[in-house]
Formats: structure tokens, C-alpha cells, sequence
């Protein structure tokens, strides 16, 4: 069967199956378990409206604890096993063996490299340019193509940005931009950028930090909006200047609002896979862990270690999960 | 306010060039790749994109005389045009690689044998030679030309319509779609049935239920592969479409969840209620009701979860692609081309336009409801 009719047919099938489901179960659940009527219709309705909830959260709570809960407990016991011998329980073999890697060291300091820099940098451009275009006539269509990024796949702008590290032998035409640059305003030969240890790290988060700015921009744009307009008044009238008015009154009101924004980014950082995977596949001392963890799960086939370099990501995002829970509880309370 | 601020209106000038910048900074890497996936692959490597956009004088690459030769007085003449373009200008012309701009336009340069050569400003030439130059390689000529801008569609039509090894990517294309629709459709009746439950149903646990989707919301995917891998072998699905539309089904339905019942919330209070007074069951409330008004967040998430499958490279390599080699997604056939034609800028940049179009068109038209989805999508 061709893939399109079978992708068709899902659809299909899936929707129909869903729609089918809800509207069969709350059928059953009214009419033959407990049909509002007869000696007990009070008590049967009102049962009945105990159990819809359930009926409503059943298969997408389902399909959570399957393809997400699950995951989380399994990969824990996957990271205290050992594949080759039938899996059998090895305690902390798997993260002792990981520790003592070098490129497993590299992936982590390379990850605090980037936790630094690229949540800072999206940030702080996307509150920049957030402030600059507020009231720019055509602060829209700026906004609109500086956000543009955000629609490119990581794949995509890692060839992007490949063509603006590209370089020539030395003698013939540059034709990435970088490069181009460098041997206009210096007299050095070219300079192979992404084979440069320790930089080449910057030159793949300049990749991240162009695509999450808009991201960071459209939500501080909003939180910039909805500062009231008195309290910029107030401080006009006491005669405070523009860039006091962005720090002192403006950046204080939004603070939760970028706090919100530096955890997204963050979460997006310590997930990163793609840009290293096509752009340097981790050679030159640029290794992260989520492509360092690919690489012992497909290459190296180590379940085990795989799995507790999948750990170690879970438990970096673990503060910031506690956190949004916390604030997501105190919002709905 | 630019009324009130005196400074504001002296201050514009700076921030709108500023803006500027920064837009044109932001620009430039995606403007780079765009223009050199229209010009030939001798063009990409012999001078930087930006130069492609005016007029340019640079050196050519040799060029073989070809032509038909007629006899005449002078000898066996062949006449013809060095550089088939409107608008060329060569200011510069020479006949070995050590003096490639050793004669100016219109000079006569005497060659072995009593051949001669002359390049004329516009690119067409004479070469006369006393016996018939048949069978002998003619001598190669180098240029210094200024040419206009010369763009090319031929990349597009080699990739995606051509049976090359690169012929693959018509496949792709196709293929990118069959993953990315049924993901992004199927989550989204899941999703809006539960997220209607957590926020206009009363049930004990639905607070617990509300914090576990924001829970799950930032659970990496990684920690998924290798268990969902193994369940997928298990029930027999293997790799394959199934098990990608199941696992990005999966991975979309926090957001998906967090999204509509953060809409859903904000609806107003008395329809719901009203309808309830008037005897609508549960389900009616929600087909008729719910869903209709719900529209701009059921958008926002579809957008959301259409970007992301598109985008997507981890997610197919693990579920979906096999060694068959016919399942291929474009990000991941891009990556490919990365590792076996690294150098090869016109076929890279053009494969990697096709894959970014699609979404780029899906986001500027809709991008109105990209920006609400991130509005409320963004745990506060």
C-alpha cells in the first residue's frame, strides 16, 4: 500500500475511532448504565457525571503515560542494566563507565557553555529588539522577519549558517561570509571556523540564538504591551530618560515574563540535537549530550549508557520542571 | 506618546536605523542561501553570494573556442560568442592561465601556427587559421568579464524532477508530508476532549491531572526513544509511519492539552452554563459549542505541531527510517547530502530551500495564530 493512501487512511481511521469512542462511550455510559430515568434517575445522573471526566481524559491520558511516563521509569531501569548480558542489574556501572569518558566530560561542559550563552543571547536580543521596534511604524515587518527563523527546521538553518562559515583554500575567493570578512580586515590565511576547538562551540549557538530570538522577542513584545502606560508616564513626567525608563520601570514589571522565556530557551537548549548532529556531529571538541546519547543508543549500540546520558538530561530539566509546576499550581489556585 | 516625549522624535532615527540593522543581520544568512540556490555551481564556488546581486567584474573560468568554421580569404574562420549573456562586458582577455588578461577588447593576438584571436567587449570572437581546424583542440580563452546578475532555476529543476541520485528528494517531499499530517491531526481530537474535561468538568484529582501536563510538557523526548523503540518492536509496528504518527501523536499531546484548556478556560462562563440549564449533554456542549469557539487555539496547536514534524529530524530517525532507504524525510536526507556532498553548495542550498518553504509559507499566513499559541503556550 502506498504510504500517502495509508496516511490517508489513518486520518481516517484515527478521527473516526476518536469521534466514535467519545460519542459511543457517553452514549453507553447515559443510556444503559446509568439511563436517567427509572427509580434511581438522581443518583444515576449524577454518577454518570462522575465518570465522564474520566471517559473525556481517557485516551489522551492514556497515550501520555505510555509514550511519556513510562519512558521516564523505563529509561531510569535501562540505565541501571546491562544489554549485553541479557540486562542484567549493574547499580551505577552505566554512569561510573560515563564519567570516566572524555567525550562524555566534553558533552556536559559544552551543555553549561550553552546554557550560558544562548539562553542570555536570545533573551537579551529578543528584549532589544522587543523595545526598539515597540513603536516603529513598521516594527511588525521586523518583528515578523526577525521571528522568520523560528518556521526553519535546525537542519535547515545548520545549512544556513554552514554556507556563512564556509571556507576556500587560501588565494581563491571566500565564499562564506565569515571567512570573506576575515580576509578582507586581516591578512591572515582563511580560517576553517567549525574545526576550531572551543569557538566552533559559539559558531553552532549563534545558530540557536538566531532561531529562539524571535521567540523570545514575540512574547517580551506582548509583556512590554501590557506594562501600564502610567507608570512610563510618571517617570516621563519626573523627568527620567528613555533608557532609565527600560531598566528601572519597564525591565522590573516584566521580570516574571523573562524569567518564563530564559526557562523555555533553556529546556530548548539542554534538548539540542539536530544543529550539532548535521553541522559537526559532535568532532572538534562540540559535543552535547543529547547527540553524545544518539550516538551510544545508534552508533555504539550501548542501551545502558545511552540511557543514563538520557538520565542525565531528565535531570538537568528537573529543577525547571518543579518550578513550572509550582507556578502553574499557584496560577490555577 | 511621542507627543509627550520631546527626546523620543530625536532619538527615532537612531532606533529605525538600528532596526534596520539588526533585521538586515538577521536576514542576511537565509538571503545567502536563497540566492545561491539560483546560480550554478561554477558561479556559487568562484565568487561570495552577495556579489552575484550587481553588476560584477570578475575572472572566468577558461572557456574552449567552439564554433563552425568557414572558409574565406583570410583563411578558415570561426566566429562566435564566448559568453552568451545580455549586458556583458569584458575588459580583459588572454589565452594562457600565466596572462589571463594580457590583451584589452578588440586587440589581435597572434597564436602558434599563424592563427590569430581577437575577443571583442561583448563577448563574440574571431579566430582565423590558415588550414582547417578540424580535429585540433582550439585553444582555451581566458576573460575578465563584467556580467549582470545571471540566476538560474536549473537546481530546482535537477533536484526535484530529475532521476539523479538527488532525485530522492521528490520522495522526501512526499514522504515529509505522510509523516506530518496524520501527526498533526490525530493529536488534536485527544488533546480537546481532555483539555475540555480539565477545564469546565468538576472531578476529584483535576488540579493533580493540570500539574502533570505541565510536568510532562518539558519531559525531553530523549529519555523516550530506546523504551517506546523496544515497545514498537514488541507490538510488531517496527519502524515505520505508524510508529512515527504514534510517537509524535504522543509528543505533541502536552501541548496540545496545556494550549486548549488554557483556551477553553478563558470562554465565557454562561454559555457553558446556559447550555447546561437548557439540557445539552456533555458531549453536545463540546461538538457544538467548545469546539466552534475554540477555533484560534486548535489552530495555534496545529500550526504548532505541523512546524514541528515538518522540522523534525530526531523523531523520524529513530521510529521511522529504516536501511531501505524509502522512507526518507527531508531533514534527514539533507543531513545526508551534508555527509556525501558537503561541498556541493548548489545541491545543499537547494534541497534545504525545498524543505524550508513549505513552513515558511505556513508561517506567514498564519502567523497570527502562531504568536497567540506562544502567548498561551508558554508555562507562566
Amino acid at each position: 500500500m502506498s504510504p500517502v493512501l495509508q496516511a490517508f487512511l489513518t486520518i481516517v481511521v484515527g478521527v473516526g475511532l476518536c469521534v466514535g469512542y467519545f460519542y459511543s462511550s457517553n452514549l453507553v455510559l447515559d443510556k444503559f448504565i446509568f439511563p436517567a430515568r427509572g427509580p434511581n434517575a438522581g443518583r444515576n445522573i449524577n454518577l454518570a457525571n462522575a465518570i465522564r471526566p474520566w471517559l473525556f481524559l481517557l485516551p489522551a491520558f492514556a497515550a501520555l503515560a505510555l509514550y511519556l511516563a513510562y519512558p521516564v521509569i523505563e529509561s531510569l531501569r535501562l540505565s541501571l542494566t546491562d544489554r549485553d548480558n541479557g540486562g542484567v542489574f549493574v547499580g551505577l556501572d552505566n554512569y561510573r563507565q560515563m564519567l570516566a569518558e572524555p567525550k562524555f566530560i566534553e558533552a556536559l561542559k559544552n551543555n553549561m557553555l550553552w546554557l550560558l550563552v544562548v539562553p542570555a543571547l536570545s533573551t537579551a536580543f529578543g528584549l532589544l529588539i522587543a523595545q526598539l521596534t515597540d513603536r516603529l511604524w513598521w516594527g511588525s515587518l521586523a518583528k515578523s522577519l526577525i521571528f522568520m527563523p523560528m518556521a526553519i527546521s535546525f537542519v535547515g538553518a545548520s545549512v544556513i549558517w554552514k554556507l556563512v562559515y564556509d571556507a576556500r583554500p587560501e588565494g581563491t575567493e571566500q565564499i562564506g561570509a565569515l571567512n570573506a570578512l576575515y580576509t578582507f580586515f586581516t591578512d591572515n590565511p582563511p580560517e576553517i571556523w567549525l574545526t576550531v576547538p572551543f569557538w566552533n562551540n559559539f559558531l553552532l549557538m549563534i545558530v540557536l540564538v538566531w532561531i529562539q530570538t524571535g521567540f523570545a522577542m514575540v512574547i517580551l513584545s506582548a509583556a512590554l504591551r501590557g506594562i501600564p502606560e502610567e507608570t512610563v508616564e510618571a517617570a516621563i513626567v519626573d523627568g527620567a530618560n528613555p533608557v532609565h525608563i527600560f531598566f528601572k520601570i519597564k525591565i522590573p514589571q516584566i521580570t516574571s515574563t523573562i524569567v518564563v522565556v530564559w526557562t523555555t530557551i533553556t529546556i530548548t537548549v539542554l534538548k539540542v540535537f539536530d544543529i550539532v548532529f548535521a553541522m559537526t556531529n559532535g568532532q572538534w571538541e562540540t559535543q552535547v549530550l543529547a547527540n553524545y546519547m544518539f550516538d551510544k543508543l545508534f552508533r555504539a549500540n550501548d542501551w545502558g549508557v545511552g540511557s543514563a546520558a538520557a538520565m542525565v538530561i531528565m535531570f538537568l530539566v528537573t529543577p525547571i520542571l518543579i518550578w513550572n509546576v509550582i507556578n502553574a499550581r499557584r496560577e490555577f489556585r | 506618546m511621542a507627543s509627550v516625549v520631546g527626546q523620543r522624535s530625536s532619538l527615532s532615527w537612531i532606533v529605525n536605523l538600528s532596526v534596520l540593522f539588526i533585521v538586515l543581520m538577521w536576514l542576511f544568512p537565509t538571503v545567502g542561501l536563497l540566492v545561491s540556490s539560483f546560480r550554478t555551481a561554477d558561479q556559487i564556488t568562484s565568487s561570495g553570494w552577495w556579489s552575484s546581486l550587481g553588476t560584477q567584474e570578475s575572472q572566468r573560468p577558461a572557456i574552449r573556442l567552439s564554433g563552425d568554421e568557414t572558409q574565406t580569404d583570410a583563411g578558415f574562420v570561426i566566429t562566435g560568442k564566448l559568453i552568451d549573456l545580455d549586458g556583458v562586458k569584458i575588459s580583459a582577455w588572454g589565452t594562457s592561465s600565466r596572462a589571463p588578461t594580457a590583451y584589452a577588447p578588440g586587440d589581435i593576438a597572434e597564436l602558434s601556427k599563424d592563427r590569430t584571436l581577437t575577443v571583442a567587449a561583448d563577448g563574440s570572437f574571431e579566430f582565423v587559421a590558415p588550414e582547417s581546424q578540424i580535429g585540433t583542440r582550439l585553444p582555451r580563452v581566458f576573460t575578465t568579464a563584467t556580467t549582470p546578475p545571471d540566476f538560474t532555476l536549473d537546481n530546482y529543476k535537477n533536484m526535484l524532477f530529475s532521476e539523479r541520485s538527488s532525485g530522492n528528494m521528490a520522495q522526501a517531499f512526499l514522504n515529509t508530508f505522510t509523516v506530518t499530517i496524520p501527526a498533526t491531526i490525530i493529536p488534536i481530537l485527544f488533546a480537546a476532549f481532555a483539555a475540555y474535561a480539565l477545564a469546565w468538568m468538576e472531578f476529584p484529582g483535576r488540579a493533580i491531572l493540570v500539574a502533570v501536563i505541565v510536568a510532562l510538557l518539558v519531559v525531553p523526548l530523549q529519555l523516550a526513544l530506546i523504551p517506546l523503540l523496544k515497545f514498537h518492536n514488541y507490538i510488531g509496528i517496527g519502524k515505520g509511519y505508524m510508529g512515527v504518527w504514534l510517537a509524535h501523536t504522543g509528543f505533541g499531546l502536552p501541548l496540545a492539552i496545556y494550549l486548549l484548556r488554557n483556551y477553553m478556560v478563558s470562554l465565557p462562563r454562561d454559555i457553558i452554563e446556559n447550555a447546561r440549564v437548557d439540557g445539552a449533554t456533555e458531549f453536545q456542549i463540546f461538538v457544538r459549542i467548545i469546539l466552534p469557539l475554540s477555533f484560534p487555539a486548535l489552530a495555534s496547536f496545529a500550526i504548532f505541531q505541523f512546524l514541528w514534524t515538518w522540522n523534525d529530524l530526531l523523531v523520524a530517525r529513530v521510529f521511522l527510517i529504516d536501511s531501505s532507504g524509502q522512507t526518507t524525510v527531508m531533514t534527514n536526507y539533507i543531513v545526508e547530502l551534508l555527509g556525501t556532498r558537503g561541498g556541493n553548495w548548489e545541491i545543499l542550498a537547494t534541497a534545504a530551500f525545498i524543505s524550508i518553504a513549505v513552513p515558511l509559507a505556513v508561517f506567514f499566513m498564519m502567523q497570527k495564530y502562531l504568536v497567540r499559541g506562544l502567548l498561551a503556550g508558554s508555562v507562566k
